[in-house]
């Protein structure tokens, strides 16, 4: 080793590059190759359609209502439903905070609907939720209705199985967050006269706020990626026609590659505007320690 | 003093939500089971009669046998490549800073954040340009996509968690970093490694957007297949796809119920503890 | 394992992002010796140990054992143990595996691995908890085991990273003791970075105080106690009154008040200048004292600390037998001898 290469290696060494940073190596190929490319390819793909100019496949996606107005439907069924999950997520994850028997028992069954997926899900809501399926049976039973209500193949399919999957994980989280939460917190509030409402709202909730926008987002990445539930317990050529949909058509039914990636294009340009308006108004709040000393 | 034993009224929306939720998905689940079992079932509560042959005419209707020997092998295959690449990845992300550390922990974190149909759709057309689609690779390199990142961001905290001290005490010692690694680091990342290739097992078997875009006739998962099933609807029996459905569900319990020997539930959703920033 | 004669550090220099964390240290290591590197926290001593052991690469400078140039080497070649802060246990491995693991690296043979670990483990006092995992071991027992998994190997150099600080009080007069006992015993060259001056004083056969990444004074405890290089160096070493004057000829005036000290460095006649004295040589009594009000008293014991103030608002703190109250009035004497006077 010679003494010029020694320096150049220290100095890089300080700066914390050295061998070991190889180790990224395979990983960093692994998503550049089968996620950054793909991607990259995806645009060129999408600008280069068949016929019309560059951004001809945008202009058809835009103009034609059928397929522009896929954005709006799929951010009509997503934010809702990411929406509910989380404001019902915190009631009830704020209650069980604590230890309680069973605890365990509650999260291991709220993780089952996480990990059955959509696809079962759907099998399940069509059974349970149809015509002459038992929620209906019950309700005409009760005498509520005397017709059977269509929970099915519409909007309400769809976005109850977004409750069903959606709602376990953002509670989950919700509750990973709060128990973040150092409880000699609020119970140092309380011995400067807090009650429970003002211990919440004014320790707790703006403690937990920026957890909040986090579980918003990854909620709202699940809803608004809908595409098996959409299809089997939705309306997917109306009401719940989303975008995922619409890319998938046109790549699989009509061929139209362009088409699709443009599709999945502006799909992905949706969905981070979303995050990025989320996690922007997240940087507003306080985010640091949620511990009560030093931790 | 007598202490208040009736709940607040908060308490009582509280547990009546989560009982909703629940009554709800045990019918969601339960129909499914009981129909899978039933001869006839139109118009009643339940059943006229009960059977188990669904299962039977599921299992050869719908090639179950090759389809969950495809399941198997995607999923070790998955899990095997995304721990051997997402680990080490994981140790550097964990213990260095270096430039452009932050952009890269971002790279990683992209994957999951966005809609699997976005990547999928570009990601199965370029497959399918290299011949590498329609078969066993591509699922498998598809599926590689999502879970070679979250082996990464799961397995960050599980090597934060070791002090670094103890590596250097061990090339104190005279370790070289071979041995670091195999001596020290290895045994005491054992159970992250579990734990993070069961969460895999777990993503991968019920992936379906994914493997839906690249699998061909012969290399379906089983999540893919109940689709097909299902979207075919009235071709087949209803009562053999909710079988097929419920073998499904079984497979996928049994894992969670092995996942959960080695990481509690919140950890099946996200890492527990918040990356700090 | 490899001896020396001296291990000379040249001008090591460590920079985190532009800052000095620890500039140009010219020290010279003699084989046997027990050197402390004393300084409140973030003054450098512990880069200065993790550069020595290799964990950290040098901005600048170089170290060398006798001929050979030791900072090009990874830690592991430079055949030296370290005892870390908080131990740093293998904590899958038992105590014996622990210990075993430095000479496991250097390819020893079996059964001389057997005897030496053994011997080890001995000296450490921890025959019966071989077998246990670090886990199972109160704090004293591991730091027993994290010194005999630095001294099996038979290093050429023992480094301590304020290895007593997380023990209680008993246990680190103890620990003290021992780690001493050690160093003679095994005929061991010692590096020991503390924060605490007692315990620098007390072990150590040099010291090295630091301050911001800098040499303030190389010393034996005695001259590092008595006659500190600076007032930083006094501050640090429990001169607690500070106070702060401008110097006459031979004498310091303070506020209204002269009092007569030695100097220590330049200080000529009109300068600002720092009159230090620790609280146990601030003599109570005498008819030409100054006089101070009692604020505050803590027992200890035998003597009690007391907080005074002068008349014209300056703080005094003084140690003394005799029993004092909270507003009291004496009259206090600085011995000249004993107040330090430097420049500001």
């Amino acid at each position: 080793m010679t003494a010029p290469t020694l320096a150049v290696r220290h100095r890089l060494a300080e700066r914390g590059i050295d061998p070991q940073l190889l180790l990224l190596v395979p990983a960093t190929v692994f998503v550049v190759a089968l996620f950054v490319y793909p991607f990259c390819y995806g645009i060129a793909v999408s600008l280069q359609p068949a016929q019309g100019g560059a951004l001809a496949a945008y202009r058809t996606f835009f103009s034609d209502a059928y397929q522009r107005d896929t954005i709006t439907t799929t951010l009509a069924i997503a934010l809702p439903a990411a929406l509910f999950n989380v404001l019902a997520a915190v009631p009830i994850a704020y209650r069980m905070r604590g230890r309680f028997r069973g605890k365990r028992l509650l999260t291991t069954v709220l993780v089952v609907p996480i990990t059955l997926g959509t696809v079962l899900t759907a099998e399940g809501l069509l059974n349970f939720l149809g015509p002459t399926g038992w929620f209906n049976r019950v309700l005409i039973f009760l005498k509520v209705t005397d017709q059977p209500v269509t929970l099915t193949h519409n909007y309400w399919g769809v976005f109850f199985s977004l409750i069903i999957t959606g709602f376990p994980f953002a509670f989950l989280l919700v509750l990973s967050y709060l128990s973040g939460i150092d409880p000699s917190l609020e119970r140092a509030a309380a011995t400067l006269g807090a009650g429970w409402v003002q211990r919440f709202f004014r320790i707790t909730l703006p403690l937990l706020a920026p957890g909040l926008a986090t579980t918003f987002c990854l909620t709202f990445v699940l809803a608004f990626s809908v595409f098996p539930s959409a299809i089997l317990v939705g309306d997917p050529s109306g009401s719940t026609r989303v975008i995922s949909i619409a890319a998938y058509e046109a790549a699989y039914v009509r061929y139209d590659y362009a088409g699709a990636s443009a599709a999945a294009i502006v799909m992905g340009a949706v969905e981070l505007l979303v995050i990025s308006v989320v996690l922007g108004l997240r940087s507003l709040l306080y985010t640091g320690s949620t511990a009560g000393g030093k931790g | 003093m007598r202490r208040r034993i009736v709940a607040s009224p908060g308490a009582w929306i509280v547990w009546g939500l989560v009982a909703i939720f629940f009554v709800g998905l045990a019918g969601v689940i339960g129909s499914v089971v009981v129909n899978s079992f039933g001869v006839r079932w139109f118009d009643t509560w339940l059943p006229e009669a009960y059977t188990v042959d669904w299962y039977g005419q599921a299992w050869k209707d719908f090639t179950l046998l090759p389809v969950l020997t495809v399941t198997l092998v995607v999923c070790l295959l998955v899990a095997v490549i995304s721990v051997l690449v997402g680990v080490p990845a994981a140790y550097v992300l964990a213990r260095r800073k270096f430039p452009g550390s932050r952009l890269l922990y971002l790279l990683f974190l992209l994957p999951i954040l966005m809609p699997p149909i976005t990547y999928g759709i570009p990601l199965a057309t370029v497959l399918y340009k290299y011949g590498l689609a329609g078969h066993l690779s591509g699922v498998v390199l598809a599926n590689l996509v999502p879970s070679v990142p979250f082996v990464i961001l799961t397995m960050t905290p599980f090597i934060e968690q070791i002090d670094p001290a103890v590596e250097r005490a061990a090339r104190m010692c005279g370790a070289r970093t071979r041995h670091v690694f195999t001596s020290i680091l290895a045994p005491l990342l054992v159970p992250g490694i579990l734990a993070a290739s069961i969460l895999v097992v777990v993503r991968t078997v019920g992936m379906f957007e994914l493997t839906f875009l690249t699998a061909g006739p012969d290399s379906q998962t089983l999540v893919v297949a109940l689709f097909y099933s299902m979207s075919a609807a009235g071709i087949r029996a209803q009562q053999s796809v909710d079988a097929m459905a419920v073998i499904y569900c079984v497979m996928m319990l049994t894992l969670l119920v092995v996942a959960l020997r080695f990481v509690n539930p919140t950890q099946l959703v996200a890492r527990v503890k918040e990356d700090p920033e | 394992m490899t001896t020396f004669e001296t291990l000379r550090l040249d001008g090591v220099t460590r920079r985190f992002a532009g800052a000095d964390a620890l500039a140009g240290l010219d020290l010279e290591i003699r084989r046997g010796e027990f050197i402390a590197l004393l300084g409140p926290s973030g003054c450098g001593k512990s880069t200065a140990l993790n550069c020595l052991a290799g964990l950290l690469p040098l901005s600048d400078g170089s170290i060398w054992r006798d001929g050979t140039r030791l900072d090009t080497l990874p830690p592991e070649r430079r055949g030296f143990g370290m005892v870390f802060q908080n131990y740093a246990l293998f904590p899958h491995m038992s105590v014996r595996k622990n210990v075993s693991f430095g000479l496991k690296m250097r390819g020893v043979a079996r059964a001389e691995i057997r005897r030496r670990t053994d011997e080890a483990i001995r000296l450490v006092h921890l025959e019966e908890h071989a077998a246990k995992l670090p886990g199972q071991l109160s704090g004293g027992q591991q730091q027993r085991v994290a010194i005999a998994r630095a001294v099996v190997v038979e290093p050429s150099l023992v480094l301590m990273d304020e290895p007593l600080s997380n023990l209680d009080a008993k246990l680190r007069l103890e620990m003290r003791t021992e780690i001493r006992r050690l160093h003679q015993n095994l005929g061991l060259t010692t590096v020991y970075v503390t924060h605490d001056q007692e315990e620098a004083l007390s072990m150590a056969d040099r010291l090295v105080v630091l301050r911001a990444g800098r040499v303030q004074q190389i010393g034996t405890p005695e001259e590092v106690h008595n006659r500190p290089a600076n007032r930083h160096v006094a501050d640090f070493l429990g001169f607690r009154n500070l106070l702060p004057g401008i110097a006459g000829g031979g004498s310091v005036k303070i506020n209204n008040w002269q009092v007569s000290g030695t100097p220590v460095g330049a200080v000529a006649e009109g300068d600002p200048v720092v009159a230090a004295i620790r609280p146990e040589d601030v003599v109570l009594g005498g008819g030409s004292g100054i006089e101070v009000t009692v604020e505050v008293v803590e027992y200890h014991g035998r003597e009690i600390a007391a907080e005074a103030r002068t008349v014209d608002g300056l703080p005094l703190h003084l140690r003394t037998s005799e029993r004092l109250a909270p507003g009291d009035k004496v009259a206090v004497a600085f011995p000249p001898e004993r107040l330090l006077v430097f420049p500001a």
